[in-house]
Order: structure tokens, then sequence, then C-alpha cells
């Protein structure tokens, strides 16, 4: 497969505040500078509430930053279109109404493809997953590491180049959330897209991403932008690895001085 | 089998036994027929007179059924504009409490006077007591669509219709359904009211037998008109089954 590289994502100088008449002002990101290179998986780590989502969701462009500019741009230099990008939220968000199948498909529903086409991708991508048996139940059925693998199958679905994840595996179990980091970490391998994957936990950071990029309690600014030197090739043994302590420990340092 | 037995035999029992001990109080006190007849002198005069009953329960089921489904459709319309905005949510929704609050036996000879004797004032009496809840349990689960999916339907550049076809309507489903259980109760009770105005139907059936001091007759006309309430209810719970049941796990295994 020729994989087209990844989204760049550059975020220049980006703030957001949160207004409500009648109550303080939140500043939730504040003047935040980050790069990530074509292809990149990088880890965004730090306390809850820190302003993790609300840098996501303006990459996303489900928010807009007061002031600064965020550029996503593909390989050839253009401006990324907005279906080169899909989001993985905390919890799986399915329509209950509808089937594994129907749930995969929506994306491309709604960016108006044709049915066969549809279908055929979303059985693609649920297989990929590991749901290929799944596709003609419903959310009620399946169980909590079920339901966000449907949700990641439906975000792979468009074939993005930028995947956007906000602690999507935050509510499972520690072995299905394992199982579900070691097939993120496949698939991005086998993709080529940009990865911003949101978390607090130090260990999943570390086990994912090639970059681990630590940030301060609200408003959030970088306090440590870490290179994750663990190599390509991950799998479970790792995690029990010296390096891979070592490199939790830098990420722990870190986040201990941020909350100080 | 198990199930039926379950589900059937607890009112099917409790039904026998209260109408039982109602035959023999009532003819153990010697109550004059005229205050209270005997279950059994109400089912003699419900075969009695089912010649006027069955077509009078025709008439009114169809004024419900027409009120009704003007309710679900003006219901529903006006719940999904009152959606799109708050400011337009804040400046219309207090005159829908209006229909909630109207006291329908006040403003049934009104009716009567804007639509004339017959169905339209009957139709009208049972559109406005059952409009309400269909509105506010329709505002209420459209606007308690999840925000995240919302971002989701934004992110994918869906339309303003896809969002209300795909998302919004079917996330209301399980709250209109509720409010569709409550407005066909109240649906009855709006055209007997129209109807003791209005003409035609069981109200007219009860106002006659109750000038004949034919009290049984009431007691039929009234079971016929709570049987068709029953049977509305039923339906809507049949209906919400069917279309949840693929919502919830526990139904699935049934």
């Amino acid at each position: 497969m020729c994989a087209p590289t990844g989204v760049e994502v550059r975020v220049s100088r980006v703030s957001r505040t949160f207004r409500t008449p009648g109550q303080p002002d939140v500043p939730a990101v504040e003047s935040l500078d980050l790069v990530a290179a074509p292809g990149e998986f990088v880890a965004i780590l730090g306390p809850s509430g820190c302003g993790k989502s609300t840098l996501l969701r303006m990459i996303a462009r489900l928010d807009r930053p007061d002031t600064g500019s965020i550029d996503l741009r593909d390989a050839a230099g253009a401006a990324a279109p907005r279906d080169a990008l899909a989001y993985v939220f905390q919890d799986a968000h399915l329509l209950p109404w509808r089937d594994v199948l129907g749930n995969v498909a929506l994306p491309l529903e709604l960016q108006g493809r044709a049915a066969g086409e549809r279908r055929d991708a979303a059985l693609r991508a649920i297989e990929r997953v590991g749901l290929a048996d799944a596709a003609g139940r419903h959310p009620a059925q399946l169980s909590g590491g079920m339901r966000m693998r449907v949700s990641l199958a439906r975000a792979l679905v468009t074939g993005p180049r930028l995947l956007l994840l906000d602690e999507p595996f935050a509510a499972l179990d520690e072995i299905t959330r394992q199982e579900l980091d070691d097939q993120l970490r496949a698939l991005w391998a086998d993709t080529g897209a940009t990865v911003l994957f949101v978390t607090h936990s130090i260990a999943e950071a570390v086990f994912l991403a090639e970059r681990a990029i630590v940030l301060t309690p609200r408003p959030a600014r970088i306090l440590l932008d870490h290179p994750v030197d663990l190599g390509r090739a991950r799998d479970a043994a790792l995690r029990g690895d010296p390096r891979f302590a070592r490199e939790t420990r830098v990420l722990y340092e870190a986040l201990r001085r941020g909350a100080r | 089998m198990s199930r039926l037995r379950d589900t059937v035999l607890p009112p099917a029992a409790t039904f026998v036994l209260t109408t039982a001990a109602a035959e023999l109080g009532i003819r153990a006190a010697h109550i004059s027929p005229l205050l209270l007849p005997t279950p059994s002198a109400v089912a003699r005069a419900a075969v009695a007179h089912a010649p006027t009953l069955l077509p009078a329960l025709a008439t009114t089921a169809k004024a419900v059924a027409i009120g009704l489904s003007l309710s679900i459709a003006v219901g529903l319309v006006v719940a999904i504009a009152l959606s799109t905005s708050r400011f337009v949510e804040r400046a219309f929704y207090p005159y829908a409490i209006f229909f909630q609050i109207v006291p329908i036996v006040a403003i049934a000879p009104l009716l009567v006077i804007w639509f004339g004797y017959g169905i339209r004032a009957v139709v009208a009496a049972a559109f406005i007591v059952s409009v309400f809840p269909v509105i506010a349990n329709a505002l209420a689960g459209l606007l308690s669509v999840d925000p995240a999916l919302r971002d989701l339907f934004r992110l994918y550049g869906a339309s303003g219709f896809a969002r209300l076809v795909k998302l919004s309507l079917p996330w209301a489903l399980p709250s209109v359904l509720v409010g569709l259980r409550i407005a066909a109760g109240l649906a009855v009770i709006g055209a007997i009211v129209g109807e003791f105005v209005g003409g035609g139907g069981l109200g007219v059936v009860v106002l006659e037998a109750m000038r004949q001091q034919r009290t049984d007759l009431v007691f039929a006309a009234v079971l016929h008109a709570a049987g068709l309430g029953l049977a509305l209810f039923a339906a809507v719970n049949v209906a919400s089954h069917f279309a949840l049941r693929r919502w919830h796990s526990q139904e699935d295994e049934t």
C-alpha cells in the first residue's frame, strides 16, 4: 500500500479562555506552540482538566482559539481538508439505534459517499479492529472494550491523515486498554497517519508515542517535550523493559514538577 | 408462555376478585342501582345497548385518533422549531404551556362556537389537551442529544437536516414515546369533554343515560371510554417495545 503521509500540525501561540458571565474567566490554554511532523505519534500528557481536550478540539476545528493560529497541512504543503481528520472521544459515543456496521459507516454517509463504497470501507475498518463477527450487533450488546473498538473503526473508516484521540481508553480495564493500545500502535504503523493522543496515563504515553509532551495545569503550557526513544516495533514485553521504566520516570518527574 | 402467565395473570386475577367483591358487596348492602349498579347489571346494559355503544365508541375513537395524530404532528414540528435556538425556545415555550394549563372544560363551549357541533370541535378538544406532553417530551429529548455526537456530525460536515434526521430525532424517540403515552390517555379525556358540548360519541351516551337515570348505562359507556384509553396506551407500549428493543440489551435477550 502506498501510504500517503500524515498531516502536519502547527499550533502557534494559541490561547483560549472560557468566559461565562458572572463567573471568573477560565484560561484553558495559554500561548501554546506545538508542531507535530507528518506521521508522528505524539502523546499529550497533563493533569485532569488542564486544557488538553480544549487543545484537541481546537485542532479539530470544533472550537476556535482566541488568539494564535492552527495550521494543518498535507504532504504537498496545502491546507489539509477537514475530512483528512478523525476524532475519538473519551467514551465510545455510538448511536444506540444503529448496528456496528451502521455506526462505522456513519462518517462516510455524512460525507455523502455512495452506499456500496460505505459498506465496503466500513467492513474493512471493522475487520481491522477485530470485530468482523460483530458487524450486525447493536452497541447495547457489546462490552465497553468492543464499543471503543467500534469508535476506533468509525474514526478509521474515512482513512484519516490525522487522528485525534482524547483519552479514548481511560474508562477501560487495564487488560482491555493494553490490547487497544497495541492495536492502535499497529494501526498507526499501517496507515502512516499523524496521531495526537491525549492521556493522563504515563505508561500509555510511553508505550504508544514517539514523543511525549507534558502540559502544565491550567492554563496549559508545554512543560516538557520529550522524544520517547524506544524504537518502532513495540510489544507487550516492552512494558517490563528497564528502558520503559526510565522513560516513564522522566515523564513522571515532569508531571510532578508541574503539579507544584 | 411463562411470560404471558407473569404479565397477564396478576391483573386478570385482580379484575376477577374486585368485580366479584363489588358484585357481592353491592348486593349485600342493597345499594340502589341508581347510585351504584352491580357489575353484572353494567354488563347486561353493555350487551343490551351494544347497538348504541359500539358506534359511539367508534365515533369517539375516530375523534381521538385524529386529535392524537394532530398532536403528534404539530407537537413534533413545534418541538423541532423550539429546539433550533435558545431564543426561540425562550420566546415561545411559555405559550406552549398554555395548552397544559388551559381548563378544557371551560373552553369546550368556545370550541363549539369556533368549529360548530360535531367531530371538529371534539377533535380540537382532544388535540388541545394532548399536544403539550408531546411538545414537552419531544423538546426535552431533542435538547438532550449527546454533545460529543453533535461534534461528530459537525466534524464530518453534516447538514442541519442530516443532523435532525440522523441524530436528533432518533435520539429523542424514547422521550417522544413517553410523551405519546401520556398524550394518548389525555386525548380520550379531551374527546369525551368535547362530546359533552359538541355532541356525538360516548360523551353523548353518558349524558343521555344520565338524563334517563340509567346509571348502569353510564358505567357501561365510561368503561368503553376507559377501554379506548387503555388500548391506546397498550398500542404505544407495544410500539415503544419494538422501536427501542435494540437500544437495551435486556430486551434483546427475551
